[in-house]
């Protein structure tokens, strides 16, 4: 029996070369990058004792020590909105990227077994892996539409603008996994610096205050920490109005295309190396 | 030779071996960081290994080629450039057509889903398309004999239970080259027997297969041709057969041999230590290790030693499995010898032991008693550990009644 290779088109491997086609590739596995996604999902919600409503849970307990620490004790204003309300805004929004970002970037050492045992490209890893940080963000939206009606509060037109939010902190999330999970590959000093990242990001991210209580003159700079975009993108879906001048919303959303472009790039130039030193 | 399917080219492997703080190897940042401070130029140094060098070969389309090879000679990682997993750091292949390497059951299988989902799942991961694994499922889960617990979380289920569900997965892939490392030694001596028919079935459904192996049995069973290769180079290629014999005769000039340091188990009081094991020879062995080939006398040689004259001394011997069962045992008067009198000194004994054993792994006990008192002298319940291969001297296989512990032989004559 002849079997049906002849047809089959031939591929050649070059050494010196790296291989090609990147894009058709992943769309190749698009199938495994979903069933990776949809095990991190099911794992994470079997395990958990509360499931759903753990995700639920802590965002409630982030807005209420929020509430406390920054409103009541430091005094932050919100801009006529109340407060409990702009904060959990901006807790959905930075959730959402600190998830992605904890979970892309444990994501390889995680499939060890994966990585040094199959082909597959490799980018399918930290990329179903935002599906963590994607499956707690609906719980957190159910949580802040029932604190809208709380508060006697509804949704304006500029929710539509929500979907463009989430896959803006997507992107940043995917940016950064890209850089901390190869880098973690090969440094594993990475993963324990990833915490004390995070948590810098956390204070200079206008998450328990908002953007517009930055002083005018570090502005730009504080602008260029591309969770500033995402989150007052955020705000300004769920509560119709925030702090969003166009040309720093840009310059957000560019420093974010760059960590992304460039972490892609990285990458791309370890990942042949991935399954030899993990 | 019909078309090739796998054209390997010089191709070559070196891995960086991790160690030097600083430099490649350098395993955290900060090391990294500190060592490229240090001195620049030294960073790029660190201990390096050709695990493969100078690989040239082809495979035909449809043709079975086993790979065998001691540890460590690169096998793995050959089949690990071919599928891609890790790229080569010189020379070039060509290969035709959708490979599916298989080089571990069970890869990315998930402890709290269900069989089911992680059918599904491994699937996907072995390259399977959501659509051909639903088309094949039952078929995945009857081959697994794990119906009724399809939906139990695998954590729950036994290890024979597991590697079955794993390997039914594997097993029922469809790509034109299949690439198998060492897969086939899992579970109870019933699966295996129907993973290597599965493999059989495989084999002659007309696809290419590389197959690893260090069961030699199982590489002549099922592959015509088989390639050999040492420290990362080939060494040969040729029909199967052949090519395994070559391999189990290579290093036969060193007897392997036990030399038995560490205390002797002694239950009596009464001549305790007056006796001692010193050493356990193998003379017959195959491939330098402590193997005989399948129904091949086992012929040993013990040397010991006897801090005074001793009289009425009994040797024997017991056979035990891995799991610690006895299988048989001897002793030197079992035949109406009559007990030994040793004079003081080192003395040799030799012993040739009819091999009914099936190919497997075996423990030999070796020990010596008083006939008068009855007491132990010695007794090393752990003298040796002994391989029986399943290829007989001339390297043909012996697949056959894996079932059964022993192995006899009978006479038969028909008459009306
Ligand atoms: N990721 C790695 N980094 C460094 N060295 C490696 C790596 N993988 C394999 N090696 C080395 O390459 C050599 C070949 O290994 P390989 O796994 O291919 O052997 P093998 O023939 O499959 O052996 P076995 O029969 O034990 O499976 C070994 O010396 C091994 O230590
Ligand atoms: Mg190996």
């Amino acid at each position: 029996m002849q079997p049906p290779i002849l047809e089959a088109q031939e591929r050649i491997y070059d050494a010196t070369r790296p291989f090609k086609g990147f894009v058709r590739e992943l769309w190749a596995y698009r199938e495994l990058a979903f069933f990776l996604a949809w095990r991190d999902v099911k794992v994470r919600y079997k395990q958990t004792l509360l499931g759903v409503g753990w995700a639920m849970l802590r965002p409630v307990v982030s807005m209420a020590i929020f509430t406390f620490v920054f409103h009541r004790m430091a005094g932050i204003a919100s801009g006529g909105i109340a407060y409990p309300l702009f904060a959990l805004a901006g807790i959905v929004g930075w959730n959402l990227v600190a998830e992605g970002v904890g979970a892309g970037s444990a994501s390889l050492l995680g499939n060890t077994n994966l990585v040094t045992k199959v082909y597959f490209p490799r980018i399918v890893i930290p990329l179903s892996a935002l599906a963590r940080g994607l499956a707690d963000v609906v719980p957190a939206l159910c949580v802040f539409a029932v604190a809208l009606a709380v508060y006697g509060a509804a949704p304006g037109w500029a929710l539509a603008v929500l979907p463009l939010a989430v896959l803006h902190a997507l992107a940043v999330a995917f940016g950064l996994s890209l850089w901390f999970s190869a880098l973690s590959v090969r440094y594993r000093d990475v993963a324990h610096a990833l915490p004390f990242v995070l948590q810098t990001l956390f204070w200079v991210s206008p998450v328990g205050y908002g953007a517009e209580s930055v002083p005018a003159a570090v502005a730009m700079l504080y602008w260029c920490n591309p969770l500033t975009g995402v989150i007052q993108l955020f705000r300004f879906a769920l509560l119709g109005s925030a702090h969003l001048p166009l040309e720093l919303y840009v310059l957000s959303a560019a420093c974010g295309l760059g960590i992304l472009l460039s972490g892609l790039w990285f990458f791309q130039t370890v990942e042949a190396d991935f399954a030899d030193v993990i | 030779m019909s078309v090739p399917v796998i054209t390997a080219d010089r191709l070559g492997k070196r891995y960086t071996l991790g160690g030097t703080p600083g430099g490649i190897g350098a395993r955290t940042l900060r090391d990294a960081i500190g060592a490229a401070i240090r001195a620049p130029r030294r960073a790029g140094e660190a201990r390096e290994l050709w695990a493969l060098r100078d690989v040239s070969f082809t495979v035909g389309a449809g043709e079975i080629l086993g790979v065998i090879g001691r540890n460590g000679a690169g096998k793995s990682t050959l089949l690990k450039l071919l599928s891609r997993i890790t790229r080569p750091t010189e020379g070039r292949m060509r290969i035709r057509g959708r490979i599916a390497s298989l080089l571990e059951v069970g890869t990315g299988f998930h402890m709290e889903l269900t069989g089911r989902e992680n059918v599904y799942l491994n699937g996907a991961v072995l390259g399977m398309r959501r659509a051909e694994i639903a088309r094949k499922f039952d078929e995945i889960v009857a081959f697994a004999e794990v119906e009724r617990f399809i939906d139990t979380p695998v954590k729950r289920y036994s290890t024979g239970m597991f590697l079955r569900l794993a390997f039914a997965v594997a097993a029922h892939l469809e790509a034109d080259i299949l690439l198998v490392d060492e897969v086939l030694a899992v579970g109870d001596a019933e699966f295996q027997k129907k993973c290597l028919g599965k493999m059989d079935e495989v084999v002659h459904a007309g696809r290419t297969v590389l197959f690893v192996s260090h069961t030699m049995g199982a590489i002549t069973g099922l592959c015509p041709t088989a390639l050999l290769l040492e420290h990362g180079g080939v060494v040969m290629q040729g029909a199967a057969v052949d090519v395994v014999h070559a391999y189990l005769n290579a290093n036969r000039s060193a007897p392997p041999s036990i030399d038995i340091a560490r205390a002797q188990h002694l239950d009596a009081h009464h001549g305790a230590g007056i006796v001692r094991l010193e050493r356990v020879e193998l003379e017959n062995p195959f491939g330098g290790s402590f193997a005989v080939p399948w129904k091949e006398p086992i012929r040993l040689t013990l040397r010991y030693q006897v801090e005074q004259d001793m009289t009425n001394v009994v040797f024997g011997l017991r056979v035990d499995s891995t799991t610690g069962v006895p299988l048989f045992g001897a002793h030197h008067t079992d035949d109406g010898a009559q007990p030994v009198t040793i004079a003081r000194g080192t003395h040799h004994l030799n012993i040739i032991i009819e091999n009914t054993l099936q190919a497997g792994r075996y423990v030999l006990a070796i020990g010596a008693h008083s006939a008068v008192s009855r007491d132990i002298l010695f007794l090393v319940p752990d003298a040796a550990t002994l391989d029986v291969l399943d290829v007989t001297a001339t390297g043909r296989p012996y697949l056959g009644k894996y079932g059964c512990q022993t192995n006899g032989s009978a006479a038969w004559e028909f008459s009306d």
